[in-house]
Order: C-alpha cells, then structure tokens, then sequence
C-alpha cells in the first residue's frame, strides 16, 4: 500500500554524508532480550519475601474523606502494613522540583495519596500490603472509608463559571488584573502573542472561526506502572521500576515520602511505553512506605482501569481560532483562545498549546489565551508535544476552511505563510534554520498527494510544530580490554535509544557498531541525568556521548603517544586507529590495540560527559491523510497516511520511521476513537482496552513516513527531536480529511461515528 | 481452600504446578514459574500482550484460569526460539525495527506464529485482522505488519 | 542594549505591565539580578524553572549564557515534553 512510491530521503542524504555509521540500521542492542520474552519490565521483578500491595481508590469524583478506618484490614492474617495519607509528610506549596520541569511537590504527594478530600474518580486514599495478592484485595475490600460526597464538575468551560463546584478552596488565578479575591478553578491565564490582532483583522479580505472541542484522551502505553520497593532497617530503599527517569523517580519518590535523595536507589526497568505519562510517579512512594512499615519488599502492579482512572491523560479543553486572511493568501492575524482541563491541580500544557498554534506561521499579528481549569478528572501528565495536538487541531482545521474560501490549495496557504529562518515565532522569538517549508515541498511533491481519490474518500493535509529539548545529561564510555566500549547513561530507552547511542558512539569512535555496548545505568551508578522526554535523549543524550567519546579518543591518542615517544600532536584518530603522522610508514595502532596494553601505557582507560545540553532545534512535520467515509454508519477509515517530517538527520532511521509512524497513529486515535467517557456521578465508564479503543492493527493502512532532513547546526551530527511533533498534525489531517470526504466540518473530537452520521444528516 | 495440583505441558517440559482456583493462567506462568516473558497489559483480554497458545489454539492467558491447563500443552514467548537460533518471525522483528518500547512484542510474535502455522502467505488485510487483538501503542503497526510479512516470506522458503 | 522581553503574566505582577524593556547585561544572571533591581521580587520568578530564548535559541534553566549588545532575549516558560 504505497510502499512503491515510498521515497527515501533518509539512505540518500546519507551517503552523501560520508558517516560511516550514523544513518545505518543496525540490530538493537537489547533486541534479543525483547524477542524472547527476557527483557525485565516493572512488573518483571520480584525478590525474596516480596509482599503484595494493593491501591485503594475513591469510587467518588469529589468527596471530602470523613475517616478511613484500618482496622479491619490489619487484623486480617497476612496483612503487613497499611498506609494513608497521614504516613506521608505535608508538603508545603512552596516545594518545587530540581531538575526536572516545575512541578509543585504538595500537589503531587496530595495525588498519589488523597488529603482531605478525593478529587476523582479512583484517587487514591489508602495502601495496604500483603503476603499474597488474593489477601491484599481482602485487605482492600476491609478498608472502611467515610465520604461526604461533593458536587462535581468535568468540563473546563463548566468549571470556571461562577456557581461551579470549587475543587480547591485556596486556589485563585494568577495572570489576571486586579488579582481576584475569590477563589476559583481557574489556575492561571496566560497570554502570548506579537503585534495587534484587530489591526491584522481589520486589513484582512476574508475571516474564518470556528469553535473545537476535544475530549480528554490517555498515552495508552501497554505496560502498567509497576514498581518493587525495599526498604531497610538503615533507612535506604532500593526501587525497581519503569518510569521514564530512574532520577525523576528518585527526586520524586524522596521528596514525596520526606527522604534524603541519597536514601533512595532506582533501578530502571525496562519500560513498557510512556509517551509522557511515565513522567511523574503513582506507585513509587506508596510501595516505599508500605515496605518500610512491613520491613520487607513491596511489589506494586497497576491494573489498566486504574491506569485510565488514575493515571496521566492528557487535557481535553475547548479552543477557538479565528484567522484573517488578504485574497492572496496571506494571513494578516490569527488569535486562539484554549481552555484545558488539567484535571485535580493546576498544570494543563495550555501555555504550549498557546505558544505552538500559529508557530510554522510567519504572521504579524497573532495573540493566543490559554485557560489552565482544574476539573474532577486525574491530574493529566505529559503526552508527546503536551498541549500542542489540540491547538494545532483548531489552527490547521481553520486553515483548512481558510483555503476554501480563498479558492486555494491548503499546501500552497501554507506554504506561502510558512515561517522560515529569521521569522518571528508566534511566541516571540525568531527562528533559526528550521526546516518547515522543506515538509510542505517534500508533501506537495509526494505521489500521495496527487494520487487519485476513490468515493467517499477525502484527502487532509495538516502541520505542526515542537520547540525540542536539551537539558542536563550524562554518559560515560568504559574502553575493555578486548577494544569493546560500554557506553553508559541513565536514560530508560523507551524506543530503541541505545541504537542510536551506540550509533554515535561507533560513528565518533570510528569503530564497528557491534563493539559498542550500550547499557543504562541506575541512580548509583551514573551522574544525573533528566529524564527520557521530550524529544532530547537523541539529540542530548547523544551530545554527551560524542563528547565521552571525544574523551576517550585524546586518551587512546596520549596511550599511542607514549607507545610511539611521540607528541599527542603528532597522533591523529582515524577510522578506529591511532595514526603516528611522524611515522614516514604510517604507523597506527587500533583501538583495540590500544586497549589491550592499557596497563603499560596508564591504566584502565574511561571518558565521561557531563553536559547541560543546549542548542536543540525545533522540528516540523506535515502529514497527509485519505480518509474514507462510510456515508450509511458514519465510519470514518483512514485509508492511505504519509507523514513527512523535518527530523535533521536520523541516526537510525527505522527507528525515525517508528516514531514518526507510532505518533500518527495515536494522533488517528485521538481524532477518530479516543476519548474518556464519565457517567453523571463522575466515575469513569470506559476505563479498559475494549471501550477506549486505540487504534488496532487492522483499523489502518501502512503508515509511510518521509524523513526531510535539514540538519541542526546545535548537533555535530545535525540531530533534531524527532518524538513530540508526529502527534500534532494528524487531528486536523484526519478532520481536513473528513471535511473533504463528506463535505461537513467536524469541530468535535473524537470524530466518531455517531457524530459524523448526524452531522452529515443534518447537512442534507 | 486447598490449592489444585495441575500437571502440564509448557514448551514441550513437563511441569506441575500449585495453584488457587482464581489464578489465571497468566498469574501462574509469570508468579508461579516466573516465566515473565508473557505480559499482562489489561487482564480483560483486549491488548493481547498475555498471548499463548494451549493445544496449539492462540488464547489470551488472562482469560485462562491456571486449572484449565491440567493435561494441556502450552506454548509460550520463551520457547519460540529453538537453542540459541532465533525464530524467523523474532529475526524480522529485529531487522525490521518492529518494535520500540517491546512490551507487546512476546504477544505479537506468538500470535504471528500462530497464524503462520495455519496460513503461511496471508495477504496484508489477513494479518492485520489476525493481530487486532495484539495491542500496540509505539509502532503504528507498519513495521510489524512488515516484520511479519518478511517472515512469512522465509518460512515458505522464498 | 539587549531588547528584552518578559512573559505578560510576570510583566503584570511584577513589572507594572511594561513587558518589553531595554536592558544591558553580559549574561542571564546578570540580566536577571539588573531586573530585579528595578522590580523586586521579578529576580526570585525568573530564577525559578524558566527558559530564556536568546537570539531565537531556547535555554532551558539557564545562567550563565552570554547576552549580546543586540541581542532579543525572551522569557518563556519551561519546556516540557512527553
């Protein structure tokens, strides 16, 4: 399907690059393990003795907490400890994290265990542990608590008028003039913006505005959070689990349960898919209480219904998008104001909605608000790009009528507001080389979009953009004696990183890739390094382990110069080897060689890397999607999806494909199936697999990806972020799509198909 | 209650087990025998990382109590490879990228090997029905649809 | 002059709702400590989990990076991502 026509950018920008590794797509490193069922996951760990804990949740969505009475549940044979909130210290609102993003410690200790009063649908109240998980659920079901059940509110737009239930009654929001006195759920507003909108509206020939709505919708990742805790009697605990960062869950972890950081140790599993939403801790420092009360290790297994109950989603919210345009084409204004539900606290990814809507666009007048509205859902988490797919879907799907209007074609509109080096972005500052304009060239120019279309079929073109991250990180590079290189960091590999560490490893070392050995180290065991996210292990990661590799290079040229009584001068690194430049024969010595008379010439020989990454480029995508409508059910199917991508260079390029494919297709789920479903009470009503439907193997076509390749001058092998951006454009791409296949303009996500079917009734 | 004693085959050994009556066969590979190969994603039978096969029939072991395997041969992710060669289906993941993070990946392949065995050139649309009970949320599916269709391929021999 | 540019929520409660100023600083630190010089109190929110573009390239949490005569330096929320 396609794959005849599919081009390959990637194979052809890399020979003419002239790396011999980079761009190559060696085997994995931890294939093998995950092939054969060996690779150890969270849930993957069990120790000695190991007890079995159980979360007990509230079945309200807003309920001040009486009591909790344990009683019952101790005095049940086999159960070891119990814990609440009144084991974990109060954290003030002035705790923030190091580190990592800004995250208020006192909301995130109130998260994973309840104070006061419940906040949703499956928070979580109390703990208990025991030697067997059909006693721990006795114990679960013996835990009395007492509710006083409140009123409940949902929705954002519900949420911030005046009458609404308040979740939190010392909450009053930031960014507003005069300050208000009265609390409420909106957190904060924010405002980004450049030049005058009403002066870009008034010289504009055509206007466009429309109101989207899109529904709260969860990461998916197939792996539960799991973790195993063992507390000793010294106070220390070791931690097993799958997060996202071995650091993030020690910092996290620590502060929660008022330790010293030193006092944890995280061991990172292998982790079953994050997207984001392994950014944060549930689990961990419910298991380390329960294990340091029972004196033994606690095992903590989520079930799916908690993890949609309880877990990061990401928000659902409402926006609105008004765009002016001149009869060329040219946009004169665009405004965006979004409300985001950010569940139980403050922390929707508005803001970056805010600032990515209109950033591929060079406009002179742009003005975004953002609404941050705590509502009585889970408090969301990071889910790829945060924020930005659902600016992106009111932007690009009101770009679309835009088009229409205007009689053009929607890659041409883009093309000709495209931002460019040196524009300014929607959010202030300008652009360096960025490779947006390339997407839309390598779109119009791909057969898809000029292929012909069937019935009922529709074709959607949408962009989008993500700023990309750098960021404190680690590596180290141990030389063996038989000339392999370990290579480590403490980054979890969440899609096949230690490729591409090995990959620039090798490439810098100029040696086989099979001699690298890439491993991840635990929070004993390396300098830190903030988590996997965001777009930056590659390019930041990476970063460290070029220069742990230029490290180690001088050293095995001062070993060659002792060899050879010459000046590390006159030895060059070329290919693997040591080249003695005042050698008239051209002398060299191997890395190998090098390594194993370490002991004469020094020692052991080992580099590091220890960086704050920066220069990280912003990526850019444009997908195309051909959607076909079932005009009898409604059924909308994607039938044929490219997405082109600006990915600077790919060091391993399936695994480019992969997350360029993996992010499309969850973006297709966003738009077409997912969604949470709460009944009147507040609890969740779709909290498995078989109700909030992501996308299945036979709901889709191949996914062809085009990887346009822009290098980024922050990189020395040009790397850009390639994870966050493949989820923005397809909500729109999906929704142009539909708009051209049944001619109605669907503003309201997921696009399912009731929805559609009595849309297109009603426009009969 | 007293637990059940079931005498079963896995991977072709022997072995007996003791379990309750509400375990699962999935809880009694990964808890009782520690073969953790075999994931749990949902427990309710819709992700298909649990896959295994129970008298050559592909099942979701979530779905099986861990008493219905007395007398029965089940296979799982761990004894798809033969010594130390891969299977072809584990080879063409590997050099097909077909997988990120990996947690579906046991799943996929024994749900792959079971459709082989029955049809050995399905076409692309028989393959994706096959596996839309084999959840996976890193891939978009592409690259394991690929995977499985080069290992098809060289099975039959091409 | 650097032209420097604060987030309009900092510019409200810190700076009277001037959100664009002309600054002369060699480095983040110092920018931040001549701001908050002028507004009190601005320094300690700036300090705390801020990105700061300059020249268009972001700077998560930075210090010490060099700023330029000409340089435009933007105040911008952290980044995070998934």
């Amino acid at each position: 399907m396609g794959k005849e026509e599919q081009f390959d950018t990637a194979t052809q920008s890399v020979e003419a690059s002239g790396y011999k590794v980079v761009g190559t797509r060696p085997i994995r490193p931890d294939g093998i393990e995950k092939v054969t069922g060996r690779a150890n996951f969270g849930a993957d760990c069990n120790l000695p003795g190991m007890l079995v804990g159980r979360i007990i949740r509230s079945p309200h969505a807003h309920a001040r907490i009486v009591s909790i009475n344990t009683d019952k549940a101790l005095a049940l044979a086999g159960v070891k400890a119990v814990v609440t909130s009144a084991d974990f210290p109060e954290i003030g609102p002035k705790a923030r994290g190091a580190g990592e993003a800004p995250v208020s410690f006192r909301d995130m200790s109130r998260n994973i265990m309840a104070r006061d009063k419940a906040l949703y649908d499956g928070h979580a109240v109390a703990a208990v542990a025991a030697t067997t998980a059909a006693i721990a659920d006795q114990a679960a079901a013996l835990i009395e608590v007492e509710y006083e059940v409140l009123p409940h509110v949902l929705d954002a737009r519900e949420a911030m008028k005046p009458d609404a239930p308040l979740l939190h009654d010392d909450l009053f929001t930031k960014g507003l003039d005069p300050k208000p006195e009265t609390p409420s759920n909106v957190s904060q507003r924010f405002e980004f913006g450049i030049g005058d909108t009403a002066a870009g509206f008034a010289a504009a020939d055509v206007i466009v505005e429309h109101d989207f709505t899109t529904q709260c919708v969860h990461q998916g990742y197939i792996e539960t959070h799991a973790c195993v805790a063992n507390t000793t009697e010294d106070g220390m605990s070791t931690v097993w689990a799958s997060s996202q960062g071995q650091f993030m869950v020690r910092n996290y972890s620590a502060t929660v349960c008022g330790m010293d950081i030193t006092k944890v140790r995280v061991m990172p599993a292998e982790i079953g898919g994050g997207f984001g939403g392994k950014t944060t801790v549930y689990l961990e420092p419910v298991a380390i209480m329960l294990s340091k009360k029972a004196g033994k290790p606690v095992k903590i297994v989520m079930n799916r219904e908690d993890v949609f109950r309880a877990t990061g989603p990401t928000s659902g919210g409402h926006a609105h998008a008004k765009i002016g345009a001149k009869k060329d084409g040219t946009i004169t204004a665009g405004e965006l104001t979004m409300e985001y539900e950010a569940g139980a606290f403050p922390g929707s990814p508005v803001q970056f909605g805010c600032m990515t809507g209109y950033a591929p666009y060079d406009i002179e007048n742009v003005k975004a608000v953002g609404f941050d509205v705590v509502v009585n859902r889970p408090k969301v988490a990071a889910y790829r790009a945060p924020g930005a797919p659902v600016a992106a879907f009111a932007v690009e799907s009101a770009l679309d009528e835009l088009a229409k209007k205007l009689g053009m074609d929607p890659i041409a509109l883009r093309e000709k507001n495209a931002a460019t080096e040196g524009t300014q972005a929607a959010y202030g500052p300008k652009f360096q080389r960025i490779g947006y304009l390339e997407t839309l060239q390598a779109a119009k120019n791909h057969p898809h979009y000029s292929a012909p279309l069937g019935p009922n079929q529709g074709r959607g073109v949408a962009s989008g953009f993500w700023f990309n991250i750098g960021g404190e990180s680690s590596a180290a590079m141990h030389v063996n004696e038989d000339g392999t290189v370990e290579v480590v960091t403490a980054n979890p590999d969440i899609g096949g990183s230690r490729a591409s560490m090995g990959i620039m490893a090798a490439e810098v070392l100029g040696i086989d890739v099979s001699q690298v050995k890439p491993l991840i180290a635990d929070t004993a065991s390396s300098a830190y390094s903030m988590l996997t996210g965001g777009s930056r292990v590659t390019f930041a990661v990476g970063k460290a382990v070029c220069e742990a590799a230029d490290d180690v290079v001088v050293q095995l040229r001062e070993r060659a110069a002792k060899v050879w009584d010459v000046d590390i001068e006159a030895v060059e690194w070329k290919d693997g080897a040591a080249i003695n430049t005042k050698s008239d024969s051209g002398e060299s010595l191997s890395l190998k060689a090098i390594a194993n008379t370490a002991g004469k010439t020094g020692g052991p020989i080992s580099g590091k890397a220890n960086i704050n990454a920066t220069g990280a480029g912003p990526g850019f995508g444009t997908h195309i999607c051909d959607i076909e409508v079932d005009p009898e059910t409604g059924r909308s199917s994607v039938v044929r999806y490219t997405a082109i991508q600006d990915v600077g260079t790919a060091i391993h390029p399936s695994y480019v494909e992969g997350q360029l494919q993996g992010g499309a297709v969850q973006g297709i789920g966003w738009a077409l199936n997912e969604e949470y479903i709460y009944d009147d009470k507040g609890c969740l009503q779709n909290g498995g697999f078989l109700d909030y439907r992501v996308p299945v193997a036979s709901d889709l076509p191949m996914i062809d990806t085009v990887l346009v390749e822009v290098p980024n001058p922050g990189h020395r092998f040009g790397v850009r972020g390639v994870g966050e951006v493949p989820i923005i454009p397809p909500l729109a791409a999906v929704a142009n799509a539909v708009a051209a296949a049944a001619d109605v303009r669907m503003t309201d996500l997921p696009i399912s198909p009731p929805k559609l079917l009595a849309a297109i009734d009603g426009a009969k | 209650m007293a637990k059940h004693h079931v005498a079963t085959t896995i991977n072709g050994d022997p072995v007996e087990y003791l379990c309750d009556t509400e375990q699962t066969l999935l809880d009694v590979l990964r808890d009782n025998l520690q073969l953790t190969g075999s994931k749990e994603g949902c427990a309710s039978g819709d992700c298909g990382a649990c896959s295994v096969t129970i008298d050559g029939r592909l099942v979701c072991a979530c779905l099986v109590l861990g008493v219905e395997a007395d007398g029965c041969e089940v296979g799982t992710i761990e004894g798809i490879a033969e010594g130390d060669s891969l299977h072809p289906l584990q080879q063409h993941f590997l050099q097909d990228a077909a997988l990120q993070c990996g947690i579906c990946t046991p799943g996929f392949i024994v749900a792959a090997k079971s459709l082989l065995e029955r049809n050995p050139n399905p076409t692309e649309t028989e393959m994706r029905y096959w596996l839309a009970g084999n959840l996976c949320r890193c891939t978009g599916y592409d690259k394991i649809i690929t995977a499985v269709t080069n290992a098809a391929s060289e099975l039959r021999g091409e | 002059m650097a032209k420097v540019v604060l987030q309009r929520e900092v510019a409200r409660d810190f700076a009277n709702g001037e959100a664009e100023l002309e600054i002369l600083a060699d480095d983040v630190r110092q920018l931040i400590n001549k701001l908050d010089l002028k507004f009190p109190g601005i320094g300690e929110r700036l300090r705390d989990r801020t990105a700061v573009a300059i020249d268009g390239e972001i700077f998560q949490d930075p210090l010490l990076q060099p700023i330029h005569e000409n340089s435009e330096v933007y105040f911008l929320p952290m980044i995070e991502g998934g």
